[in-house]
């Protein structure tokens, strides 16, 4: 493989570097005494010792990310169907239809959502809580899966299902061993951009949220009133440093499995 | 394939860890108790000690839930489906939702309490005798500013001083139409609650002329951005001065002479409560000398229980920019619950100054 | 609407089996996308006192709604630009990293941690005091101001999307067979050509996803534009919030939003992904 020249990465640690500047500075002031993100008094961890006194705070952070890890997994399985289901229609019409529907969730504001869950969860007698908003979550992130596995669908080569299929392969088998594996890409980058989504959305579980059960987003947005304390800049801190460890150390993991059973198969 | 189903059995086991830790800390955080009362504020709006006082002496448990404006709460208490025994509206709100059937009356022998309120913050015109609301905090809208970042005949004692050329740019409004379609009625000595196109039109054409000044319209975030002397100049709520003026002390904050507009959140009992006792209890609760004094230290807003002044940092209540005197509180005006006719077209106007902006 | 009705009770089409895994998407076409339009639609018909009225959509036709619309379009346009612009390098370069799937992962991640709070951030970054101006002042220039302008307001955009345009990108450019490019380079063509005339046609389903996930949601920006824009800039999704959360009339709100689906459907016709279609 090529090296990459001077400028290439220079532009990727570019990128990178806007990525993370918003971050490292919400996590540059949550060690800060002073009480808000405008002047630096002096170094505290007093916020991430309130982070574990607020037992409030840690339960709101568990079901957000339940709601997000939950709401992904199901959209994806919903959202990834839905596009093989999609691209295997054979009317043009048909299909333009449907991917019109399939973006009207992503083109509606966020209010216009809420409020017309609300009024559909109330009219089923639905309870508000946490089914609810994992409901309304699985319901807003499935356009986005759709959107991110087309492309892999639309460009996998007919030939080789047609192929698979002459070689007496089932439906099924087809599915399972041939799409699923091509599209993968497709599909996990649909169960994080669902997760964004999921992490993101204030109004529409601000709407269909209800008997105490609440996420991160509303809590922080709530807060903007009187002003958003040091302890939600903590527990961002907190949560981003154990997922960029994670995502690292499994990615490392992972690879040295992969390359421990290729040299057990030599 | 391996992947995608390894993928996923990893996400059902690690929620069904974080499922039962929730489980485990939420049984370790309440009492315990069955009897349980949901309290729906605006966010950081409440001493959270306070809450933690109150379950221990009542046994009850209360549920904190958050909302970001007067509407987003109305719609969801409209709604119903979740069961909210206090919530905290501001003043036309509760006009409203009194218009509305979506409060409960109060029993005032559950509120000794009551009596620890000042007698000018008791029925008012958007609920007389108190006979669904009981003030929480309450505060005005007027100017914040920087002294030192502008010219010093600039004192704020009229809402002309706005429209001074050398403030091009520096001046912050509120995102809010009552307030700034107000501010303009202020200024050509009309009521803030004028039903009159011809009078509005006026209001507006007025503010036309102060877009040249007008540096952002912002919302919430207008705290921290006056706080790190953003602007010099901004249109804003008593309370959020406070806030500002707690961070940075060289702001100020005045009320321009002309008048302006003195605004109230009250604890309701909505139509979805399933606990009016314990709601009664809760209200006469934060009604208590000790408890209020505590609260209003910790919110930063102005307090309307007169027996709590007694109490508190006698600077805080002297301070006439924070407590006005009975005298100038005559001039400000309370906001009437418009309609929504007449909010659509305030809102209409606001919406013609805003995109006149750029 | 019929259509997708007749997709469900569908008995007689050739490849049945192939229609099963469409059941539960089109079960959630009807309950969370077919039902919330009928109720849009139903609402933008009612006047303030739930009389039947056409009146919302004649406001939509006066200059206020007009000059709204038109600006929407031209920022959402310049977001989509420049984030396409940024995007497609860094995902072309993404490739060509050694971990590069750890790459994509770190690209996701801050988008995880919540908007506001980054936006409150960004509102620290760009101030007069802020790291940026304090940059600007080390070389000797006067602080500019950065927030509140269109500059501001477009990069923060294109912060908040740049991960969904990067990662369809990458994904159509990771399969790409690199032989074709040797090929093509052995046959003499240019760089840029190559690029031209082999890569991004190659890539182009994958722009064309990414230029849909950032179009549709920036016609409908809120909260930004007037956090970081101080409402000198009002798109149509601004409009709504406050026709419902403000002025609490439903019926104008929900005529805009009817606007805004019809655009989106406009925005899927240009985009259209053009393949060969018909699979089983």
């Amino acid at each position: 493989m090529k090296k990459l020249s001077a400028t290439s990465k220079a532009y990727l640690v570019f990128v990178f570097a806007v990525l993370y500047a918003p971050i490292l500075y919400l996590i540059f002031y949550s060690f800060n005494s002073g009480g808000n993100m405008n002047n630096f008094e002096s170094f505290t961890l007093e916020h991430y010792q309130a982070v574990f006194d607020d037992s409030r705070l840690i339960v709101i952070l568990i079901n957000t990310v339940i709601v997000a890890l939950l709401s992904g997994l199901i959209a994806t399985i919903i959202g990834t169907l839905g596009a093989i289901g999609i691209v295997s229609i054979k009317d043009k019409k048909m299909r333009n239809t449907l991917l019109s529907l399939n973006n009207v969730l992503i083109v509606s504001p966020d209010v216009v959502i809420g409020a017309s869950f609300l009024i559909l969860f109330t009219m089923i007698g639905v309870k508000l809580g946490f089914a609810s908003v994992l409901v309304s979550h699985v319901a807003f992130s499935v356009p986005i899966v759709v959107l991110m596995v087309l492309p892999k669908l639309l460009e996998m080569n007919t030939s080789l299902i047609d192929a698979a299929r002459d070689l007496g392969a089932t439906k099924r088998d087809i599915l399972t061993r041939v799409i699923l594996p091509y599209i993968s890409p497709g599909i996990f980058a649909g169960f994080f951009m669902a997760l964004t989504y999921s992490l993101d959305d204030f109004a529409v579980t601000f709407f269909v949220t209800g008997n105490g059960f609440s996420t991160l987003s509303v809590e922080i947005y709530s807060m903007a009133r009187a002003g958003i304390s040091l302890t939600v800049n903590a527990i961002s801190g907190l949560v981003f440093a154990i997922t960029v460890l994670v995502v690292i150390g499994y990615y490392f993991i992972n690879q040295k499995a992969k390359s421990a059973t290729s040299e057990g198969q030599r | 394939m391996r992947d995608l189903l390894q993928a996923t059995v990893a996400i059902v086991i690690v929620c069904g860890l974080l499922f039962v830790a929730a489980g485990q800390m939420q049984s370790k955080g309440s009492t315990g108790s069955k009897d349980t009362l949901t309290v729906f504020n605006w966010g950081e709006f409440i001493d959270t000690d306070l809450i933690k006082k109150f379950e221990q002496e009542t046994g009850i448990n209360v549920i904190y839930e958050t909302f970001d404006s007067n509407e987003a709460m109305l719609t969801k208490v409209q709604q119903g489906g979740s069961a909210y025994d206090i919530a905290v509206p501001s003043e036309y709100t509760v006009e409203s939702m009194r218009e509305d059937n979506l409060l409960i009356p109060l029993d005032h022998t559950l509120i000794p309490n009551l009596k620890n309120i000042n007698d000018d913050f008791l029925n008012l015109p958007f609920d007389p005798n108190n006979e669904f609301s009981i003030p929480y905090f309450w505060g005005t809208v007027g100017i914040v500013y920087n002294p030192n970042l502008i010219e010093d005949h600039l004192t704020f004692e009229t809402w002309d001083d706005l429209w001074d050329e050398s403030l091009k740019r520096k001046v912050f409004l509120v995102d809010g139409s009552r307030e700034v379609i107000g501010m303009g009625l202020n200024t050509i000595g009309e009521s803030l609650n004028v039903k009159d196109d011809k009078v509005l039109r006026q209001a507006t054409d007025k503010l036309m002329t102060l877009s040249p000044n007008v540096k952002a319209i912002i919302g919430d975030e207008i705290t921290p951005l006056m706080i790190n002397n953003e602007a010099a100049v901004a249109l804003t709520w008593a309370g959020q001065a406070a806030d500002m003026m707690a961070e940075n002390e060289e702001l100020n904050y005045a009320v321009p002479e002309e008048g302006s507009n003195l605004f109230f959140d009250n604890m309701v009992i909505p139509k979805t409560s399933k606990n009016i006792e314990g709601a009664h209890k809760f209200i006469n609760f934060m009604l208590d000398q000790e408890n209020a004094a505590q609260n209003a230290d910790y919110v930063g807003y102005s307090t309307p229980n007169e027996a709590a002044w007694d109490i508190m940092d006698p600077e805080v209540i002297a301070d006439e920019r924070f407590y006005p005197s009975h005298e100038l509180r005559e001039k400000l005006e309370v906001y009437e619950n418009l309609g929504l006719t007449w909010l659509g077209k305030y809102n209409e106007y606001f919406l013609e100054f805003k995109m006149n902006l750029n | 609407m019929t259509s997708v009705l007749k997709l469900m009770g569908m008995k007689s089409m050739n490849s049945k089996a192939a229609k099963t895994p469409l059941i539960p998407y089109l079960f959630w076409i009807l309950l969370f996308v077919i039902a919330p339009i009928a109720l849009i639609l139903y609402y933008s018909l009612l006047d303030l006192n739930g009389n039947f009225t056409l009146a919302n959509y004649a406001k939509f036709f006066t200059p206020i709604y007009l000059k709204m619309t038109f600006s929407s379009f031209w920022y959402a346009f310049l977001i989509t630009l420049f984030t396409l612009i940024f995007a497609y390098p860094t995902a072309y370069l993404l490739t060509k990293t050694k971990h590069k799937k750890l790459w994509l992962m770190l690209i996701i991640i801050p988008s995880w941690i919540n908007l506001l709070l980054k936006t409150y951030a960004f509102i620290g970054i760009f101030g007069l005091y802020g790291p940026i101006n304090a940059l600007i002042e080390v070389f000797g220039f006067n602080p500019k101001q950065i927030l509140f302008t269109d500059f501001s307001f477009v990069f923060v955009a294109v912060y908040i999307f740049i991960p969904f345009m990067i990662i369809p990108i990458f994904n159509s450019l990771d399969k790409m067979n690199p032989s074709l490019v040797f090929a093509a380079r052995d046959l003499g063509a240019s760089a840029w050509t190559t690029f031209r005339r082999v890569v991004f046609p190659l890539t182009i389903d994958g722009v064309k996803a990414g230029i849909q996930v950032t179009f549709i949601p920036a016609l409908s920006l809120f909260m930004i534009t007037r956090l970081i824009a101080g409402n000198q800039v009002i798109t149509l999704g601004t409009a709504i919030e406050q026709q419902f959360l403000v002025s609490q009339n439903w019926g104008m709100g929900s005529t805009i939003a009817v606007f805004l689906i019809v655009f989106m459907a406009l925005t899927m016709l240009v985009t259209k992904q053009n393949s060969k279609g018909g699979r089983a």
